[in-house]
C-alpha cells in the first residue's frame, strides 16, 4: 500500500476529488497547508509596515492507495491540477507499513 | 411786604422740592446723565428637544468606544491579544463611569477655588450632589439650559472614550492591573485638568452680565479664548501624547521589525471604524450642547471633513505606496474625525473640507515615514493619528473659524443685545484676528501637549511602583487573552 500525499492549488480540490472519485478511490483526507516552492509570495503593507508574506496557501490530499493504482491515481490528479503556472504543486508517494479500518477490524488492503 | 417776600420763597422753594422729587435730575442739573439700571440676564430655559439630542448624543459616544474604538482596536492586533483588547476597553468604560460619577465630574466641571482654579474644579458636584432639576446648566445660549445630568453623562463618555484611546500606543504588552489603575488615575490626574481648563466656564448668561469676573472664573485655556469645539486638544491630543509616552517607555513589542505583526481582522477594524464615523456625530454635533444650527453645523462637517481624509489618504497611499489599503482608508477616516473634533461647530463645509484633506495626507505621512524612520512601536497609531490630527485640527481650527473662510467665527457675549432690561441670546460676532487666533490654540496645544506628557509619565511611574506596567516575556509570547484573562477570543 501506497500513501499518495499531493500539494494542490486551493482553487484545484473539487476536480482532484472528482478525478478521483472517477477511478475508484473512495476516500481521502485534506488539509490546509501553507509553503512555497518556486513561486514566491507577495508584499503586504499594514499602515507603513512592510512584510514579506514567503507562504502561499496550498491544500495537502492523502489518499492510501492498493498496490497496483498507484500510478493511475498519479496521473488521475496531475492532469486535473495542472494550469501550466508556477504553484502548480507536487506529489509525493510514501509507503504505508499497515492500515487498519476501525470499524470493522479490517486490515490491510482490505482497509483501504 | 417782608411776609410776601418770605411766602414766595417758600412757595418757591416747595416748588423745587417738589420737582426734585419728581424728577431726580433736577437737583443735579441737565447735565448729568440718568443712572441706567443694569441688565438682568434671564432665567435658564430647559428646551425638551436640546435635552433629547443631548441624551441621543451621549449614546452615541459610548458606541463610538464600546464597541466602535474596542473592535478598531481589536481588529488591528494578533488573534491572540483580541479579548484583551476588548476587555481593557470595556473596562476602561466602566470604571472610568464610576470614577467620573463620583469625583471627576466635579473636578473637571464645578469651580476651583485658590491658584489652582483655572485648571482645578472644586468639590461643589462630589457624589453627584447638589443637582437640581431646576439649576439648569449652561449652553452656549444666553438663557438656555440643560438638564445638569445629561450634562454629566456626556461629558463622561468623553473621558471614557479618551482614556481608551491612549491605551492603543502600548497595545499588546500592557497588564491588565496596570490598565484598570491607568482607568481611574490618568482619567483624574491628566483628563480632568485639561478638560477644566478648555472648556470650564460659568455659562453665557454670566458671560454676558460680567465678562471679566466670568472669565477669571473659568479654565485657563477658555481665558486664553483657545476654540476647541468637541475636544481636539482634552481628548485627542491628550490621548494620543499619553499613548506616545507610554509606547516609548513601556518599550517596542517582542519581535518588533523582525515578526510579521498584521491586524488579525481588518474586517472588524472597518466595522469599528464605521461605529466610530456614527457616533461621533455625537461627539461634534452634541458638544454644541443644543439642537440648532450650531449642532447641524457640525454634524455637516463631521460628514465631508471624514470622507476628504479618507480620500487623501487613500490617494496618497496609492500613489506612494502603490496600493490603496481598507487599513488605510480607515485610519484616514478617523484621522478626519479627528481633526475636524476641534473645528466641528466653527468650520464652514469648505474649510472643514480642505481640513480633512490636510489630515489624511499629514497622518499618513506621520503613520509610515516618519514612525518606520524613528522606529518606536506606537501600535495602535495614537501618536500618528490623535496627537498629530488632533494638532493639525486645533491649529487649523484657528483658521477655518475666520468668517472669511466661511467660518462661523466667535460670539461676542459682551455685545449681546438688551432687551427691556434683561439680556437676550441675540449676540453678535466678535472681530476675528486669525493670526492672534492660530496663536492661541498653537498655545493651548502645547500647554495640552506638555500637561499630558508630564502627567501621564508620572502616572505610569505611579503604576509602575505598584504593579509594574510590562506583562513578562513568556505572557506576551503566549498573548494576553490567556495570560492576563485566561480566555480565548475564538474557539474555533
Amino acid at each position: 500500500m501506497k500513501m499518495v500525499m499531493a500539494i494542490i492549488k486551493p482553487f484545484k480540490l473539487e476536480d482532484v476529488r472528482k478525478a478521483l472519485d472517477d477511478i475508484g478511490i473512495e476516500g481521502l483526507t485534506v488539509t490546509e497547508v501553507k509553503g512555497y516552492g518556486r513561486q514566491k509570495g507577495h508584499t503586504e503593507i499594514y499602515r507603513g509596515a512592510e512584510y514579506e508574506v514567503n507562504f502561499v496557501p496550498k491544500l495537502k490530499i492523502e489518499v492510501a492507495v492498493a498496490p497496483g493504482s498507484v500510478d493511475k491515481v498519479i496521473e488521475a490528479i496531475a492532469e486535473v491540477a495542472k494550469t501550466g503556472q508556477i504553484g502548480d504543486g507536487k506529489i509525493f508517494v510514501t509507503p504505508i507499513d499497515q492500515a487498519v479500518r476501525i470499524r470493522t477490524g479490517e486490515v490491510g488492503t482490505a482497509a483501504l | 411786604m417782608k411776609t410776601g417776600w418770605r411766602n414766595f420763597i417758600l412757595l418757591g422753594a416747595a416748588g423745587v422740592a417738589v420737582l426734585a422729587l419728581i424728577d431726580p435730575t433736577f437737583a443735579q442739573g441737565a447735565a448729568a446723565a440718568p443712572a441706567a439700571a443694569a441688565p438682568k440676564a434671564p432665567d435658564l430655559v430647559i428646551n425638551k428637544a436640546d435635552d433629547g439630542w443631548m441624551m441621543v448624543s451621549s449614546l452615541l459616544v459610548l458606541m463610538m468606544t464600546v464597541p466602535g474604538l474596542a473592535l478598531f482596536y481589536g481588529g488591528m492586533v494578533r488573534t491572540k491579544n483580541m479579548l484583551s483588547t476588548l476587555t481593557q476597553v470595556l473596562a476602561i468604560q466602566c470604571i472610568v463611569c464610576v470614577v467620573w460619577f463620583l469625583w471627576e465630574y466635579s473636578l473637571a466641571f464645578t469651580e476651583g477655588s485658590g491658584f489652582t482654579s483655572p485648571f482645578i474644579g472644586g468639590m461643589s458636584r462630589l457624589f453627584m450632589a447638589g443637582i437640581d432639576p431646576k439649576a439648569p446648566a449652561a449652553t452656549f445660549s444666553v438663557g438656555v439650559g440643560l438638564d445638569e445630568l445629561v450634562y454629566v453623562c456626556f461629558q463622561m463618555t468623553f473621558c471614557a472614550i479618551t482614556t481608551a484611546l491612549a491605551i492603543g500606543g502600548f497595545a499588546e504588552r500592557m497588564k491588565f492591573s496596570a490598565i484598570v489603575l491607568f482607568a481611574v488615575l490618568w482619567s483624574t490626574i491628566v483628563y480632568c485638568p485639561i478638560a477644566h481648563s478648555v472648556w470650564f466656564n460659568p455659562g453665557p448668561n454670566d458671560l454676558a452680565l460680567n465678562n471679566a469676573a466670568a472669565l477669571a472664573r473659568s479654565g485657563y485655556g477658555f481665558q486664553l479664548g483657545a476654540l476647541d469645539f468637541a475636544g481636539g486638544t482634552v481628548v485627542h491630543i491628550n490621548a494620543g501624547i499619553a499613548g506616545f509616552v507610554g509606547a516609548l517607555l513601556l518599550g517596542r513589542r517582542i519581535g518588533f521589525g523582525r515578526e510579521p505583526m498584521p491586524p488579525h481582522s481588518l474586517t472588524l477594524t472597518m466595522v469599528g471604524a464605521s461605529l466610530l464615523w456614527v457616533g461621533w456625530f455625537g461627539f461634534n454635533a452634541g458638544s454644541n450642547l443644543e439642537a440648532n444650527a450650531g449642532a447641524v453645523l457640525a454634524m455637516a462637517n463631521t460628514f465631508v471633513a471624514t470622507a476628504a481624509a479618507g480620500v487623501s489618504w487613500m490617494l496618497v497611499e496609492w500613489l506612494f505606496k502603490g496600493k490603496p489599503s481598507l487599513l488605510g482608508l480607515a485610519s484616514g477616516v478617523v484621522a478626519g474625525l479627528v481633526a475636524v473634533t476641534p473645528a466641528s461647530g466653527y468650520a464652514g463645509p469648505m474649510g472643514a473640507l480642505v481640513l480633512g484633506l490636510v489630515a489624511g495626507a499629514v497622518c499618513f505621512f506621520f503613520c509610515t515615514a516618519v514612525k518606520s524612520a524613528f522606529g518606536y512601536d506606537d501600535t495602535l497609531d495614537v501618536f500618528g493619528v490623535h496627537a498629530i490630527g488632533g494638532f493639525v485640527g486645533a491649529i487649523g481650527t484657528g483658521i477655518v473659524a475666520a468668517p472669511i473662510y466661511g467660518g462661523a467665527g466667535v460670539v461676542d457675549y459682551t455685545k449681546c443685545v438688551v432687551k427691556d432690561g434683561i439680556i437676550t441670546s441675540d449676540c453678535p460676532l466678535g472681530d476675528y484676528d486669525m493670526m492672534a487666533q492660530v496663536i492661541v490654540q498653537a498655545k493651548n496645544a502645547f500647554i495640552t501637549i506638555g500637561w499630558s506628557a508630564v502627567g501621564s509619565l508620572i502616572v505610569y511611574m505611579i503604576i509602575a511602583l505598584i504593579v509594574g506596567l510590562r506583562v513578562s516575556e513568556d505572557a506576551e509570547r503566549e498573548g494576553l487573552d490567556i495570560s492576563e484573562h485566561g480566555e480565548r477570543a475564538y474557539n474555533m
